[in-house]
């Protein structure tokens, strides 16, 4: 690939938080037309490096050079001015507004609406990447709504895009696109700053990468020349063993702990997708694992599973006992568990303390109630030990669930879970937010459980996860659930084609 | 019961009088919805107007500064609204619930000298013959100035946030701020703005309620309008146009049973007092029942605070 001359300089960039030191003296460049990785744990300040870069936060001290000339943006218009373009790792779209008109909110001096849905067709075209612009974004895929995000930025002809996880949402198929897209865009001079943790997509993509560890620069590397082992130990600092699993066992049940026939819902959520004839069934000991794009029924099906979301009794049962019209409180006398997947809002109550929602998952199968008074003393314990267990980072188990950090709160939210010896186990996105280090701890408890004679129910968008724990394997595409195979033996390629191939991408044209 | 003692064109041409506060306190409010804040202060704002319009009208002799005087003293009042809930960070609807009873209460101290007053009379807008013209002349053209431009607010509403920039950065605040923020757009000077609008538009009601329909000052005189104006603002599912029918027909209902209670129509004058404000819970009840559109086009964040996070 070639590289030219220095497009940015960052020098000493130092940020700091109350409590935490997010960037500490972090300096590195990146050159036209090169694909630069920035790799690091969550909390390691990449995401505070690039906001600095987009001008959404200004750094306390060190300096940043574009093109050479100072460059310091007080607000995200004037880094779009600059030509600096970001694609948000959280979408920064707007549901019930159509395409052009998100389109146009992320631009400085949109065109009329009429000729901007023209340039949108023309240039979403051009890159591979299709898109209607009267659509209501609220319709689209997950995949479809990064589309959008990339387009608004390549209508703005920018010279340096950034990316924060830009893959995390979409199927393998989906990937190999936009690593296209990106590498024509490279090839035509613009610079891309990638933020990841995919180490393999890193090596297939990037020219150079810096590693962030705890807001420091703790190496570089041409991420094609060194192992994604390498890289990986270089972002924890640590060496990390994969999880162990127990010989399997064959625990004599003559029907299985969960069968599914043939589930049908509609979805409580607006803008959700509905179950269609969902079947499946887990024994004790085993943990399917069920893969897909965000938005093709886990939130629904989770539902269905925990008895939030009830259907005919038929639909679900337990040990060969009808159970699909029974609520969640009846469920967890089962036996069950569920861990959803909105941690703030339906795991936790995120105003209430750690105890508190120790309490609200845990009082009928821990007992921590009797008469309609609340044990405290035992709650507390429990609540404590699972800190201790799970190694949750936080001052004590008075504080609100709303003031842990996202990956510390999912530790707590598994331990909960993990820990009331469960007879089936559902969870979704076991792993979401965490590091390394404790996705290998949370992926070891859910085989422990495993092992205990659990039967797992494991839903993730994160390939490694379902790859590490589970037997077979699923995948969910607009509410059909494909058959269960054995997860020895899967290539990429056939799960990227479970879970739905490319939805309508098309490679980037040449022009 | 004479019911012909009703004339059709009369009719028309006070329900849409009787429209007009309830139309602009509706529309000021949609457009303070649609950026995503939920003030519920819309009574106490009215009749804060509604006084301020009075004083000022009275002591000035004339009627458009007191509309000018009614829409600024009830902006203000909307501006401890914004402090509270914006900057503050207070309950939307714990702050819209007491600025109407702080409204009420301070319009009653400031109105204790007016009473029996009569204001200065508003004229109608001159048309000249088109005033003469039989039926349409009385329902179309024999108007004071706020019936237009009641209506010529509505049309600049919906034209604004349908076709202007302004209009589409309205909407996306109301409808995600954290995505707004993380684009660069000043979310909470938005809605600031989007509050004083609020309030002075609420102001324009009550101070035609003070000045033209009833027309002199008495404590309560918006007599719940604020709130039938929240309602409409829901029934219109968040919509301009829908809006102006919603108001005309609260207008209606509220205009036909004072004339069924001069008819002696056999209905207890009690049942007939209270039937726009059955007909308004009936209507949302069917509205909310739907959970299709009308829960769809409800901005996504309405009445939820925005905390600009690190």
């Amino acid at each position: 690939m070639t590289t030219g001359t220095e497009l940015l300089r960052i020098d000493g960039v130092t940020k700091a938080y109350p409590g935490v030191v997010a960037n500490d003296n972090v300096s590195f460049a990146i050159q036209t037309g090169e694909v630069h990785a920035l790799l690091g744990e969550n909390g390691a300040g990449k995401s505070t490096l690039v906001k600095m870069i987009y001008g959404l936060v200004k750094p306390d001290s060190g300096t940043m050079r574009l093109h050479g000339q100072p460059y310091a943006p007080s607000q995200p218009s004037a880094a779009r001015t600059a030509g600096v373009a970001m694609v948000f790792q959280h979408f920064s779209l707007f549901e019930a507004l159509n395409v052009a008109e998100n389109v146009a909110l992320g631009m400085e001096n949109p065109p009329p609406m009429r000729e901007l849905a023209a340039r949108i067709k023309s240039v979403s075209e051009e890159y591979g990447l299709p898109l209607d612009p009267a659509r209501m974004v609220g319709d689209l895929s997950a995949g479809e709504r990064q589309r959008v995000e990339i387009v608004r930025c390549l209508l703005q002809d920018p010279k340096l895009l950034i990316m924060d996880e830009p893959t995390s949402v979409l199927t393998p198929q989906e990937v190999d696109i936009l690593f296209k897209t990106l590498r024509q865009l490279a090839a035509e001079g613009t610079a891309i700053l990638y933020i990841s943790h995919k180490l393999e997509e890193i090596r297939a993509l990037c020219d150079e990468a810096t590693i962030l560890r705890r807001g420091k620069v703790v190496g570089t590397c041409t991420p094609r020349d060194v192992s994604a082992k390498e890289m990986a130990e270089l972002m924890v600092g640590a060496v990390l063993t994969p999880p162990a699993r127990a010989a399997s066992r064959d625990w004599g049940d003559a029907t299985p702990a969960l069968e599914v026939t043939g589930l049908s819902a509609p979805s409580p959520i607006p803008f959700g997708t509905s179950l269609k004839d969902i079947s499946f069934s887990v024994d004790r000991g085993e943990v399917l694992g069920i893969a897909g794009v965000a938005g093709n029924g886990q939130d629904e099906l989770l539902l269905a599973l925990s008895g939030e979301l009830r259907g005919a009794a038929g639909m679900v049962k337990h040990k060969g006992a009808p159970i699909g019209d029974t609520g969640p409180n009846a469920r967890r006398a089962m036996g069950f568990v569920a861990a959803p997947e909105d941690r703030l809002g339906h795991a936790a109550a995120p105003d209430m303390s750690l105890v508190e929602n120790a309490l609200l998952s845990g009082t009928i199968r821990k007992g921590l109630t009797r008469k309609g008074f609340i044990n405290w003393g035992a709650t507390k314990a429990w609540a404590a030990e699972i800190v201790a267990q799970y190694d949750v980072r936080t001052p004590g188990t008075w504080v609100a669930a709303r003031a842990l950090s996202g990956g510390n709160l999912q530790k707590f939210l598994m331990g909960r879970e993990l820990s009331q010896a469960p007879e089936v186990v559902i969870i979704n996105q076991p792993t979401w937010g965490v590091d390394a280090a404790a996705a290998a701890f949370i992926r070891q408890e859910i085989l422990n459980r495993a092992s205990d004679g659990a039967a797992v129910v494991v839903i993730s968008q994160d390939l490694d996860d379902l790859l590490v724990v589970s037997d077979r394997f699923a995948a969910l595409n607009e509410g059909r659930l494909t058959p269960p195979r054995p997860t020895k033996g899967l290539t990429v390629e056939e799960i990227g084609l479970m879970m739905g191939g490319a939805h309508g991408m098309e490679v980037a044209h040449n022009g | 019961m004479d019911l012909s003692s009703i004339n059709p064109a009369v009719l028309i041409a006070s329900l849409m009088v009787a429209a007009v506060p309830i139309m602009l306190a509706a529309i000021g409010e949609l457009v303070v919805e649609k950026s995503g804040v939920l003030n519920l202060g819309v009574e106490g704002m009215m009749i804060i107007g509604a006084i301020c319009g009075f004083i000022t009208a009275v002591e000035t002799g004339s009627p458009f500064l007191g509309f000018i005087g009614g829409a600024v003293g009830a902006a203000v009042l909307s501006l401890i609204f914004a402090l509270l809930t914006q900057v503050l960070q207070a309950n939307q609807v714990a702050t819209g619930l007491a600025l109407t009873l702080f409204g009420l209460g301070l319009s009653s101290l400031m109105g204790q000298g007016y009473v029996g007053i009569k204001p200065p009379a508003t004229g109608m807008v001159p048309f000249g013959p088109l005033a003469d013209i039989p039926v349409l002349g009385r329902v179309l053209f024999r108007h004071d100035p706020m019936v237009y431009i009641s209506i010529g607010i509505i049309a600049a509403v919906w034209a604004t946030l349908k076709f202007t920039r302004m209009g589409l950065i309205i909407r996306a605040v109301g409808e995600s701020h954290d995505a707004a923020h993380a684009l660069g757009y000043k979310v909470t000077r938005i809605r600031v703005l989007a509050i004083l609008f609020g309030g002075a538009m609420a102001g324009l009601g009550g101070a035609y309620l003070s000045l033209i329909r009833v027309p002199q000052w008495t404590d309560g005189v918006t007599a719940g309008a604020g709130w039938i104006a929240l309602a409409i603002v829901v029934f219109a599912s968040w919509r301009p146009w829908r809006v102006l029918i919603g108001a005309y027909l609260f207008g209606g209902i509220s205009v036909l049973q004072l004339n069924l209670q001069v008819a002696n129509v056999p209905i207890p004058p009690e049942y007939l007092s209270m039937s726009p404000y059955v007909i308004t819970i009936i209507v949302l009840v069917i509205m909310s029942s739907g959970r299709g559109r009308a829960a769809l086009n409800a901005p996504a964040a309405l009445g939820q605070n925005f905390h600009a996070a690190r």
